[in-house]
């Protein structure tokens, strides 16, 4: 069946709040300037002050998940020129999160209060602050967004997914605007036991993608959000546009819970269909923002994939993963990479892929190493880039993203 | 005041305070919607107010108390009872 011709998405505002610091630009200026985050084995937000931000009363009443993503929509909305006042019928302008496990340190505190204290001392917040679309829940409030407003729950994926289901949104028309991206803030105990007792994070702490000596990757926090806009909309209405977000897909591996198709196979057909969403092939490919997580069976995998998907191309586009400088943000990822990629491709650099020393036999891809390289281009008058998101249920997203 | 009073109503106020209302702004005669105090804020306040004092609110026991003082007066009776 031939895809049906779907309306332009662009992007007209982001935000990012990241292990790098707050704010999309600074994400992109550290990376770029090889800056890592990483402290005794993770990637926090250690500069990240709710109350700079919010009312005492907003803090409280948000996970620290749900701060990350409203302080990174107030840049976004900011950007987009939306801080006074929206620009189309609020019930036409919808909020699309992504996030892996959403309030899961106030889970895990309620559970505290719950064995040590008594069931009678849980407190009333903690369903509102823990449940998974809390975010989107509180931008909608914070922003007065009344079209749908939901999250999307994939791993790692979800910021990937949320990005490409709100671009769906617009394009079939069930918003003209759709505030989109994901948050993360799982640096808690019982989070880091169960990744660390699969074997999944790195035990040396270290966040290498690609490279051969790669043990796992690094967790890491923080939200990227996005507001994108239906193109003729934004044009209309005089708007900057930063980026168009032109293809959007989405497969499943059916191979295993946690582990990739090694073939690469899953993720291939995402990167072929969001090629094919764009009305592109991989000659137009100019950059590509790996998953990248650095450990054993994702890196391999995903070259395997890029191999399939962009043949020959593979060889000479520059792959680099945004978690060689801030760990694997897992429901935020996809968001903070689609960020990050923006920035690149407007900027016309390829950043790197820190700490990549060392290559593995079969991992032969141009990935960037350690320094940031300046980005050709296959046309003067754009810039292309596919950014993945594949995450553990087999899930696996790919977004091309274009600037001028 | 008597000691009881003035225990719950320094319970009362410090709790809105940890909530989010202004310190200068809660007084006796402050409403609810003046300090934004919802729903969610009174749960909580419950809470506070059975663990340090011992009475137990039900659900909707505040449902028809608009001020501060007014919540103050309604605990200081429920604990005389």
């Amino acid at each position: 069946m031939p895809r049906r011709e779907l309306p332009d998405v662009v992007v007209t505002g982001f935000g990012a709040v990241t292990p790098l610091g707050v704010g999309a630009g600074t994400l992109h200026d550290r990376w770029t300037a090889g800056t890592s985050a990483f402290q005794d084995g993770e990637a926090p937000c250690a500069d990240f002050e709710p109350t700079d931000h919010l009312s005492k009363k907003e803090a409280r009443r948000a996970d620290r998940f749900t701060q990350f993503a409203v302080v990174a929509s107030d840049e976004a909305l900011a950007m987009a020129g939306w801080a006074d006042e929206l620009p189309y019928d609020p019930f036409r302008i919808g909020c699309v999160l992504g996030t892996g496990i959403g309030g899961i340190g106030t889970l895990e505190g309620n559970h505290d209060t719950l064995r040590d204290d008594g069931a009678e001392n849980v407190s009333p917040l903690a369903i509102p602050l823990m449940m998974s679309n809390a975010g989107s829940a509180a931008l909608s409030l914070r922003h007065c967004l009344g079209g749908p407003i939901f999250s999307v729950v994939s791993a790692c994926a979800a910021g990937g997914h949320a990005i490409g289901t709100a671009l769906r949104a617009i394009q079939c028309g069930d918003a003209q605007a759709v505030v989109t991206g994901g948050s993360e803030a799982a640096l808690t105990p019982l989070s880091r036991a169960s990744f660390a007792s699969m074997s999944a994070v790195s035990p040396s702490g270290v966040s290498r993608p690609f490279d051969n000596r790669r043990d796992g990757f690094v967790m890491g926090e923080g939200a990227a959000v996005l507001v994108l806009e239906d193109g003729e909309s934004a044009r209309a209405r005089g708007a900057t546009i930063l980026a168009t977000v032109r293809g959007y897909g989405a497969t499943g591996d059916a191979h295993h819970l946690t582990a990739p198709d090694t073939d690469g196979v899953g993720g291939a057909r995402a990167m072929t269909l969001a090629m094919e969403d764009a009305g592109l092939t991989a000659a137009d490919i100019d950059y590509v923002n790996a998953h990248g997580t650095s450990t054993q069976l994702n890196d391999r995998a995903e070259t395997a994939a890029l191999k399939l998907a962009l043949g020959d191309h593979a060889y000479t586009i520059p792959v680099s993963s945004t978690k060689s400088a801030i760990g694997h943000l897992l429901g935020a990822a996809g968001a903070v990479e689609a960020v990050a990629t923006i920035q690149a491709l407007r900027e016309r650099i390829a950043p790197p892929t820190l700490g990549y020393e060392e290559p593995e036999d079969g991992l032969d891809l141009d990935y960037v190493p350690r320094v940031a390289q300046p980005m050709k281009t296959a046309r003067d008058d754009r810039a292309v880039a596919l950014s993945n998101s594949f995450g553990f249920g087999g899930h696996n997203v790919t977004l091309c993203l274009e600037t001028v | 005041m008597s000691t009881t009073t003035s225990a719950i109503e320094t319970t009362v106020m410090e709790s809105l305070k940890t909530f989010g209302a202004k310190a200068e702004d809660v007084t006796r005669d402050a409403t609810w919607e003046a300090i934004d105090v919802d729903s969610l804020d009174l749960a909580e306040l419950a809470q506070v107010v059975e663990d340090e004092h011992g009475v137990k609110m039900q659900g909707d026991d505040m449902k028809d108390i608009k001020t501060v003082g007014e919540a103050i007066d309604f605990i200081t009776e429920k604990k005389a009872e």
